[in-house]
């Protein structure tokens, strides 16, 4: 077998951390280990597997293993494939820009609005466009919320308006001029061909078309949404997996307070 | 026979009944008015058929004109037929002379009811006999091939291109799925047209156009014939052209379709009258096509927590199952739908799953469900994925689901690769053949957790169908009992296409489609 799996001899790379050549880790530092899966449109045979091979090596791959070649159909293959990748980034010197608060609790951040506004802050929330998927904007929102974070519409001190999917733009800012919106947030979960991108964007035009834009903290959402795509397209922030109604609520006040909302 | 759980069927009685009285209720409602969808749906079938300069579809030029005059309440069926009469016209050659303006519906010499149906009856018989044809034709194949006793493995194709999506399907078909449904482009559903012809541009899915579903079902049959099973084909009738989009599927020899009498209203914010009138002829033309309609409880559980709950999808089902039967849509196409979507870190919520789905094994029997894999809970964390997509398999082949959507280990990443359909088939077939009669050695302890948690969901659904009953179904959906989402009887799109019948109205389809179950 030359599969290389149980062969050490390759064991002869430095094993001490260096943040400025981070390697993958399989289980060694610095062994670089990598896995792969993808489908090629060709037959499953020994030439197929190894174009599998070569293309995985100019990823930068030393030693690429293919450890599983599927067939598909007569002309498409499914590999799984194991290498070391040689490449390393340097973690000294990554910077990226995150929404920096301490996240608050419910309850901080009822109290903290108490102290700061002495009214209920109005949220106003949607997936807008063609999107048809509430999944994201359900799970800030909802009173429920999601994964153990309660949801926006539990909170005492925010008054919350979940206007649901495919809701057009234009509908969208009319109810946010309606109830007197401190803030809106807007999901976006089909992402297909960069839909979500152009209609985020579609947003920020319009309310800056309106001359509106000033007038609200605007957040947006999504599973491929990040704060610093978020902030390219203009909007205040943005939030991506693993983020949750408190993370939403604690910038959306905060930022309200630091640009003098009242 | 001894049911595994020993479910009150007081109970179970009582939730039917008012289920019924709530049908009945609704039916005699829906029984004064027509859409515009359903007039559409009506020139569909009498073979108006094509789109104008402006790529408006022609059954939307009739049916516009109609609205336009004040005389949608006629009926396409009288108004053609008058047409028809006085000019000497086929109905598609009446529809390209509204579109050129030659023709004005309301202006033609009025005729008797007699001789309207002389003349729109046998076009309407030719039309159904088209229908029953493809129903024969599907026999046929299922007596040749035989037809599937274990779950049906379904999976979707999504891609936006008819052409590529048809190149996932048969690959897919050849990897063992049973059933393929070729998921709608966003924002479909709120369209208030079909879209014409072969289409390759869409975002999260494909356009559902006849011409679409002729190509499907074309591959299908050809990967059929090669692999010597029938592969059935799936569609939406959801949003605001539920008929028509029925329509279309009976034309070309669709299997099952999307068909729930509440989603369009609790989802896409359709008006509800709407949606209760056009689910009624959806339903009555998928019943004549032997078609097995899905119903969407579980999207339910996609908003609204799983286990509290689950009784929302019970009622819902009972729901389901009597609007179907007012149809004329037997049980035996009733692919009612729930799903696996309790939270992974509830515990015991496995016991949970498989007590659900085996209670609406036993209180549906005849029906094939329709079993939803998780959706909610998966995190990205592909690897995790496929174990909770295996447990929602072992729930599937221990309690004779039929309709069983494959999970996929992808899900909430990006609509499925040729792969992750692959993978996902591959899982399923390994469990139901390692676990395939573990079900009949399965008996569930009298008073145990799974038996409890079933009477409880029972009872709780059969309290809130009482409180539906006496409140009314548009009342329920006002207070926000489904989903935890609510919709006014006047709210919500498409209302503005909802009219009374006329004395003269006659749908020609229904006399000829509806069953007596």
């Amino acid at each position: 077998m030359s599969s290389g799996l149980y062969n050490t001899h390759k064991a002869d790379f430095d094993t001490h951390f260096d943040p400025t050549h981070v390697k993958a880790y399989g289980d060694t530092m610095n062994d670089g280990k990598v896995q792969f899966s993808f489908t090629l449109p060709v037959k499953n045979d020994e030439r197929g597997i190894e174009a599998a091979r070569q293309l995985v090596r100019k990823m930068g791959v030393d030693e690429p293993n293919v450890a599983c070649a599927k067939t598909l159909d007569a002309e498409f293959t499914f590999f799984v494939v194991y290498g070391s990748v040689v490449h390393s980034v340097d973690y000294e010197n990554i910077h990226v820009v995150t929404v920096e608060e301490e996240t608050m609790s419910m309850e901080e951040t009822n109290e903290y609005i108490r102290e700061h506004f002495g009214r209920k802050i109005i949220m106003v929330g949607a997936s807008t466009g063609t999107d048809a998927h509430t999944v994201g904007i359900d799970a800030i929102m909802n009173r429920k919320g999601f994964a153990g974070h309660y949801g926006l519409e539990r909170y005492e001190m925010i008054e919350a308006y979940n206007l649901g999917a495919q809701i057009p733009n234009e509908e969208f800012v009319r109810k946010a001029l309606e109830v007197n919106a401190d803030v809106l947030l807007v999901s976006q979960t089909v992402t297909q061909k960069d839909i979500h991108i152009q209609n985020l964007t579609e947003l920020v035009e319009y309310l800056e078309a309106e001359g509106l834009r000033d007038r609200f903290i605007l957040c947006c959402g999504g599973a491929r949404i990040t704060h610093e795509l978020a902030k390219e397209l203009g909007y205040d922030a943005g939030f991506g997996a693993g983020k949750y109604a408190d993370d939403v609520a604690t910038f959306a006040v905060t930022e309200m307070v630091k640009r003098g909302m009242k | 026979m001894t049911e595994k759980l020993r479910l009150d069927q007081n109970n179970v009685n009582k939730a039917r009944e008012s289920a019924h009285r709530i049908a009945v209720d609704t039916q005699s409602f829906i029984d004064l008015h027509t859409t515009v969808t359903v007039e559409r749906t009506v020139c569909r079938l009498l073979g108006i058929d094509g789109v104008n300069a402006l790529d408006v579809p022609l059954p939307n030029v009739v049916v516009d004109h109609m609205n336009d005059k004040g005389v949608l309440g006629v009926g396409a069926a009288y108004l053609i037929g008058t047409a028809m009469l006085d000019t000497g016209k086929t109905p598609q050659e009446v529809a390209e002379a509204i579109d050129e303006g030659s023709i004005d519906l309301t202006k033609l010499p009025p005729r008797s009811i007699e001789e309207i149906r002389g003349v729109i009856m046998p076009v309407a018989e030719a039309t159904v006999e088209r229908i029953r044809k493809n129903v024969a034709k599907r026999s046929e194949y299922l007596t040749e091939f035989g037809d599937k006793t274990d779950p049906y493995l379904y999976v979707i194709v999504a891609t936006g291109n008819i052409y590529e999506d048809i190149t996932q399907a048969k690959a897919a078909a050849k990897q063992g799925a049973d059933i393929i449904a070729v998921i709608r482009t966003t924002g479909q559903s709120l369209l208030d047209y079909v879209p014409y012809g072969a289409t390759t541009e869409g975002f999260g899915g494909t356009y559902a156009t006849q011409e679409n579903f002729r190509l499907m079902r074309a591959a299908l049959d050809e990967v059929g014939e090669e692999q010597h099973r029938y592969i059935r084909l799936c569609n939406y009738c959801s949003g605001l052209c539920m008929p028509e989009i029925a329509a279309m599927g009976a034309l070309e020899r669709l299997d099952v379709m999307l068909n729930d009498a509440l989603y369009g209203i609790l989802f896409r914010d359709i008006n509800p009258q709407r949606t209760i009138i056009d689910q009624f002829m959806s339903r009555v033309i998928n019943s004549f096509a032997g078609v097995i309609i899905n119903t969407g409880e579980d999207n339910y559980l996609t908003t609204a927590d799983a286990v509290e709950e689950a009784h929302t999808v019970l009622a819902s089902q009972f729901l389901n199952e009597q609007f179907a039967l007012e149809a004329g849509l037997p049980e035996e196409q009733q692919g009612l739908g729930h799903a696996f979507e309790i939270d992974p870190d509830v515990p015991n919520g496995f016991l949970y799953e498989l007590a659900q789905a085996q209670m609406a094994r036993q209180i549906f029997p005849k029906a094939p469900l329709k079993y939803m894999p998780p959706t909610k809970f998966m995190t990205g964390n592909i690897f995790r994925g496929h174990v909770q997509d295996a447990l929602f398999n072992i729930v599937t082949i221990l309690t004779g689901q039929k309709l069983h959507l494959l999970g996929m280990l992808t899900e909430a990443i990006h609509t499925p690769f040729m792969s992750d359909r692959a993978l996902s088939i591959e899982n399923a077939q390994y469990i139901f053949r390692t676990m395939h009669d573990l079900g009949d050695d399965i008996t569930f302890r009298e008073g145990g957790i799974m038996e409890t948690r079933a009477n409880e969901v029972l009872q709780k659904a059969t309290d809130l169908l009482g409180e539906i009953e006496k409140m009314g179904l548009f009342a329920t959906l006002e207070k926000g009992i489904f989903a935890d989402i609510k919709r006014s009887r006047d709210g919500g799109k498409g209302l503005a296409g909802v009219t009374r019948k006329d004395a003269v109205y006659f749908n020609p389809f229904i006399e000829l489609m509806k069953r007596e179950v």
